[in-house]
C-alpha cells in the first residue's frame, strides 16, 4: 500500500525549503504575462522613452547615466511593491498562504521564499535593464556599481514590507488598484526614474521623504558619482523599518 | 481504535471568540464557547455539525492556524499554536477552501510541496492513486470542484502525515470522485493514522466515521461510535419508520396501537413510524389481504444518525424556545 511502509512525515532542512519555495515563486512570477509587462517591458520602453528624448538634457550628465539608475530603482518598485503585493494578495484570497502555512515552510519559511523570490526576479531584471543600458552607451563607475547593489536590495526590502503591509490588510481588488496607482504614482511624480528637481523645489523638497524619492536618490547618487546619499539612506532605512514593524503586525493571514 | 496510546489529538474545554465585530457595536463574538474532544491513532473522527456550528473553527485552532482564546490543545504532545517545522511535517492539512493557487497546474504544484519534506511520498503514486492524471495539464482555475478537492488531498498526504485534518472532504465531489476519496480515507486509518474530519453531512459521517462528535453553536453536544449514538439516542429509541404507497383513503385503525403513529401523508402514501415490531408486520399483512390491497413501495427504515441529529439539535433548540421545529421532524418520532 502507498502508506504503510512510507517513513513518517520529516520537514525537509530550512534552507532548502526557503530556496524551493523561492524558486517556485520566482518561477511563478515570470511565467506571468502581466507581472512580465510591469517587471521588464515598462523599465525597458521607459528607459528607451528618456534616452531618445531630450527630457534628461540639460542636467550636466549623458541621458542615459541619468535614465538608468531611476530604472533600476523602478524595477525594485515593480517587482517588489506592485508584482509581490498583488501576488500575495490573491494567495492570501485563494487561502494559500493559509495552506502553505500549514505545511513545514511555516509562515516565516513563506515570507523568506518571497523575498527570495524578488531577489532573484530583480538580479534577472537589473542583468537585462543594465546590459540595454551599456548597449545604449551606459559607463557606471565601479565604486558606484557596487555601492548601489545594497542599495537596491534595501529598496526592495522595504518596497517588499509596502507591499505584503498592503496585501495582507485590504481585499485583493484594492491590493490590485493600489498597488499600481502607487507604482504609477511613484514612477511618474514619486522622484524614482526623474529627478523631483526636474519639476518644482516645492515637489523635491516633499518627494524626498517618499521611498521612491529616497530610492532614486540614492541610486543616482551611487551610479553617477560613487556618492552615498546619506538623508536618502536614512529615509529609506526607516520606510523599511516601519513597514516590515506593521506587516507583522497587521498581515491577515485570511 | 487503540486506546491505549494517549490520543494524537486533545482538545479540552476550547473557547474562541472573534471580532472585534462592528454589527455587534464593535464586541466580541463567541463562536466556540466550550469544545472538548479525542482523535485516535487508526481512527476517522468526525465533528458532525450544520454549516456555523464551530467546526471549521476547531479544527483550525488544532492546526495552529487561529489562536484560541481559552482552553488547552494538544496535537503529537505539542501546543500547535507553536508548531514547528517538524511538528507541521507530521500533520496534513486539507482545507475547505483548498488552498491551491488558481494559475499552478495540479502535477507541478504537488511536485513543489513534496519538495518542502525530506521523505515525501511519490507524486506520481498519489496522482495516480488519487486519478489526478487526467487533468494534470489544466491550469487548477479551471478544475471542477472534485478534482480541485482531489488536488487538496493530495497536498495533504505528500509528507505521509500521522494526523490528517480533512475540512468537509467530500464538498463538491461527484460521486465517482466520493468513493475514490472515501476509499482512500479507509485505507488511511487503516494504516495507524489518525484522521479528523468535519462535516455537516451525516451520511459522510456514518459512512466513515469511527467516533463522532455532534457539534453545535459552538459546543460539543453529543459524542460516541455512530452505533453508541443510535442506540443511546433516548427520545427516538428503536425508533423505525414503514412507509408504503396504495389505495388512498384507506381506514388505518386496524393498524394503530399504542407506540405507533400510522398517517396517510398525502393521498396514497402512507407511514407507520415508533417502535415496529414483527407483530405490527403481521397486522400489516392482515391489514393488506383485508382491504384487498397489494402495497408498492414498501420501504422500512431504522433510525438513522440523521434522526439522533435532529433529536440532539432540536432538543437545544427546544430547550432555548419552544418553537416549531424543521420539516424533518415529522419522520422523527413520537415525543
Amino acid at each position: 500500500m502507498l502508506f504503510h511502509d512510507a517513513p513518517a512525515g520529516q520537514a525537509a532542512s530550512l534552507t532548502s525549503r526557503i530556496l524551493n519555495q523561492g524558486k517556485y515563486e520566482a518561477a511563478t512570477m515570470l511565467r506571468n504575462g502581466e507581472q512580465l509587462v510591469l517587471m521588464v517591458v515598462m523599465p525597458l520602453l521607459g528607459l528607451v522613452a528618456l534616452v531618445a528624448t531630450p527630457l534628461l538634457d540639460g542636467m550636466g550628465h549623458p541621458r542615459v547615466a541619468i535614465a538608468a539608475p531611476g530604472i533600476l530603482a523602478l524595477c525594485a518598485l515593480s517587482t517588489a511593491f506592485t508584482g509581490q503585493g498583488i501576488a500575495t494578495g490573491f494567495d492570501r484570497r485563494y487561502g494559500v498562504l493559509r495552506f502553505l502555512s500549514t505545511t513545514p515552510l511555516g509562515k516565516a519559511g513563506l515570507i523568506a521564499g518571497k523575498v527570495l523570490a524578488v531577489l532573484v526576479a530583480l538580479a534577472l531584471q537589473v542583468a537585462l535593464i543594465s546590459m540595454v543600458a551599456v548597449f545604449m552607451g551606459w559607463r557606471p563607475p565601479l565604486a558606484g556599481v557596487l555601492l548601489g547593489i545594497p542599495l537596491l536590495v534595501l529598496g526592495a526590502a522595504a518596497f517588499t514590507a509596502l507591499g505584503l503591509l498592503i496585501a495582507g490588510t485590504v481585499r485583493p481588488e484594492a491590493t490590485l488598484a493600489i498597488t499600481n496607482l502607487g507604482w504609477i504614482l511613484f514612477a511618474a511624480l514619486g522622484g524614482i526614474v526623474l529627478p523631483a528637481g526636474k519639476f518644482s523645489s516645492a515637489l523635491e523638497g516633499f518627494v524626498q521623504w517618499l521611498p521612491s524619492g529616497a530610492l532614486g536618490n540614492l541610486m543616482r547618487a551611487a551610479l553617477i558619482d560613487s556618492r552615498l546619499d546619506v538623508w536618502g539612506l536614512i529615509v529609506l532605512l526607516a520606510w523599511a523599518a516601519v513597514a516590515s514593524f506593521a506587516a507583522v503586525k497587521w498581515f491577515k493571514w485570511n | 481504535m487503540t486506546k491505549t496510546l494517549s490520543p494524537a489529538l486533545e482538545i479540552s474545554g476550547l473557547i474562541k471568540d472573534v471580532g472585534p465585530l462592528p454589527a455587534m457595536d464593535g464586541r466580541m463574538k463567541r463562536i466556540v464557547s466550550n469544545i472538548s474532544l479525542k482523535a485516535h491513532f487508526g481512527a476517522v473522527t468526525a465533528l458532525l455539525g450544520a454549516n456555523g456550528a464551530g467546526k471549521t473553527t476547531t479544527i483550525e485552532c488544532a492546526q495552529g492556524l487561529q489562536q484560541r482564546t481559552g482552553g488547552h490543545i494538544s496535537l503529537l504532545g505539542h501546543d500547535p499554536q507553536h508548531a514547528s517545522a517538524d511538528l507541521r511535517a507530521r500533520v496534513g492539512v486539507m482545507l475547505q477552501d483548498g488552498g491551491l493557487p488558481p494559475a499552478a497546474r495540479p502535477i507541478a504544484l504537488l511536485r513543489h510541496v513534496a519538495s518542502l519534506y525530506a521523505n515525501p511520498l511519490s507524486v506520481d503514486a498519489l496522482v495516480e492513486r488519487l486519478g489526478i492524471g487526467e487533468f494534470s495539464d489544466t491550469n487548477i482555475r479551471r478544475l471542477s470542484g472534485g478534482q480541485k478537492q482531489r488536488v487538496a488531498l493530495a497536498a495533504s498526504l505528500l509528507g505521509n502525515p500521522e494526523v490528517l485534518f480533512l475540512d468537509e472532504p467530500s464538498a463538491g465531489l461527484d460521486p465517482q470522485s466520493r468513493l475514490m476519496v472515501f476509499e482512500l480515507i479507509r485505507e488511511l486509518r487503516d494504516s495507524g493514522k489518525a484522521i479528523i474530519l468535519t462535516t455537516h453531512l451525516l451520511d459522510d459521517a456514518q459512512r466513515l466515521a469511527d467516533y463522532v462528535y455532534i457539534v453545535d453553536k459552538g459546543e460539543s453536544v453529543a459524542q460516541g461510535t455512530v452505533q453508541e449514538l443510535l442506540e443511546h439516542s433516548t427520545s427516538a429509541q428503536k425508533h423505525r419508520v414503514m412507509t408504503f404507497e396504495t389505495t388512498a383513503g384507506l381506514a388505518l385503525s386496524a393498524l394503530q396501537r399504542p407506540g405507533l403513529a400510522c398517517t396517510e401523508t398525502r393521498p396514497g402514501s402512507y407511514s407507520i413510524a415508533g417502535g415496529l415490531q414483527p407483530d405490527d408486520l403481521a397486522r400489516f399483512g392482515s391489514w393488506c389481504v383485508a382491504h384487498q390491497v397489494m402495497p408498492t413501495a414498501v420501504h422500512l427504515a431504522s433510525q438513522s444518525l440523521e434522526d439522533v441529529f435532529l433529536a440532539i439539535s432540536n432538543g437545544a433548540r427546544e430547550t432555548a424556545s419552544a418553537e416549531p421545529t424543521s420539516s424533518n421532524t415529522e419522520t422523527m418520532g413520537i415525543s
